[in-house]
């Protein structure tokens, strides 16, 4: 699985960037980056997002 | 950017720019990091600041930045009813944070220090097993700034304080998840006061506000557990699809983000380092203001800069003098508020509804100022809170 960010839903708030335990986001140039190496897909995120813009998705 | 500094601050929010003002005043060659293309945008706050708040960051209240005066504060329980918090010194204002954050920039750069914007500070720098810098991503560019002391103010999503080996990390249970409408053309029952709604229905752990900018604008808002299931914007959108005054207005702006609501730090400072504002998690636990908290460390964390400056002496020894001046001053507070809101967050809605008659405004303030022995008070006198005294640890 892979975290992903729907940029249809996101206002950049970088939530999901100060609720992450593996510090796997960072919102750089607006948008939120996700560092799948350090993802636990722990899905807290996805819980905390205010605008329900992130999801974890099969890899395809 | 040139390669060395006296103090980088890493963030051009209040906490950053207040500090830097303070600190170039003194004659300190400071360096301000912005990481967005503007400072003051997008806003992530209800935008509200007391009187003495404001006088204590250096302004007047006839600055161009004032939105609305604010007279008064009511709180809604669960039921409806409206108790009405006794008026503070002066008031307070609801400010365009966009122009109030500008200010303070000018204010820092007209003391003396260099901004930047679209900065970002990714890592620390070290050297001899210490911290001497800052990693910049700039104009595409890395780039590695020196200098004395490093200031992480970026925020509540800031990881400088971990790179820098202090535990800031947050969990669901240190913030809450926060989202609001700036709305335009709703009608405020008194736009002069600043509304709030409790209830663990509209808001599971937080509450819903009304901050009004103007006699039908206001910055209408939501903070909540961020573990609860559903997303903060469902429980606004819900509660503003009740309130036909509201749902008819239009939305001008939409906001998010992360609240802290506890976690102090017992040490904000490691060897040339000290961290501020949300990153330290400054933050009235109970209400989620941050703007006053940083007005007191700003001052706090400059007397403290200036004289290890002046001294020659960075270290964390030195630096812990903010540690101390902190605690003594607003964090032994700030704690007692986190431990109440810990209690609180355990009352049903039908009980507030029951007490609500034998609550007093006074109270209200108490609390949230961290007066433990007001709700040991309030818990006795109430038989069905009373068990609730086993959460006051």
């Amino acid at each position: 699985m892979v975290l992903k960010v729907d940029k249809n839903k996101c206002l950049s708030c970088a939530g999901c960037v100060s609720i992450c335990p593996n510090d796997a986001l960072t919102l750089r140039n607006m948008i939120i980056e996700v560092d799948e190496n350090k993802c636990s897909e722990c899905a807290i995120c996805i819980h905390f997002c205010p605008v329900g813009a992130l999801r974890l998705t099969t890899n395809l | 950017m040139d390669e060395e500094y006296d103090i980088i601050i890493v963030g051009g929010g209040p906490a950053g720019t207040l500090t830097a003002k303070m600190c170039a005043a003194k004659g300190l060659k400071v360096l301000v990091l912005e990481k967005k293309p503007e400072i003051g945008a997008p806003k992530r706050c209800a935008e509200g600041i007391g009187h003495l708040d404001l006088l204590r960051a250096g302004y007047t209240g006839k600055e161009r930045f004032i939105a609305q005066t604010i007279d008064g504060a009511i709180v809604y329980v669960p039921n409806g009813a409206p108790i009405e918090l006794p008026k503070q010194p002066g008031g307070g204002y609801i400010l365009e944070r966009k122009v109030f954050d500008k200010f303070l920039a000018y204010d820092a750069a007209k003391a003396g220090a260099k901004i930047y914007t679209k900065a970002e500070v990714f890592d620390l720098l070290w050297s001899g097993g210490k911290i001497a810098g800052a990693k910049v991503l700039y104009n595409g560019e890395q780039k590695d700034i020196y200098s004395k002391i490093i200031i992480a103010a970026d925020g509540v999503e800031s990881k400088i304080p971990r790179i820098a080996g202090l535990p800031s990390r947050n969990t669901p249970r240190t913030i809450e998840s926060g989202y609001q409408y700036e709305m335009a053309n709703i009608d405020i029952k008194d736009p002069h006061k600043i509304h709030t709604y409790l209830g663990n229905e509209i808001a599971p752990r937080g509450y819903i506000w009304i901050f009004p900018k103007g006699s039908h604008i206001a910055n209408v808002g939501i903070g909540i557990n961020g573990s609860d299931g559903k997303t903060a914007k469902y429980y606004l959108d819900k509660w503003i699809s009740s309130k036909p005054g509201i749902k008819k207005g239009s939305i001008i702006e939409e906001n998010s983000g992360g609240i802290p609501i506890g976690g102090f730090l017992e040490s904000m400072t490691t060897d040339n380092f000290l961290t501020i504002g949300d990153a330290a998690h400054q933050v009235n636990p109970i209400h989620g203001g941050g703007l006053a908290e940083t007005s007191f460390s700003a001052e706090i964390a400059a007397k403290v800069i200036i004289d290890a400056i002046k001294l020659k002496d960075t270290s964390n020894k030195t630096l812990d003098r903010y540690n101390k001046l902190w605690w003594e001053k607003r964090g032994n507070n700030l704690k007692k508020t986190e431990k109440i809101l810990h209690v609180l967050e355990k009352v049903k809605d039908s009980d507030i509804n029951l007490a609500q008659s034998s609550f007093h405004g006074q109270d209200i303030l108490d609390l949230t100022g961290g007066k433990t022995h007001k709700l040991i008070k309030i818990l006795i006198n109430n038989p069905k809170l009373a068990t609730l005294i086993k959460y006051l640890k």
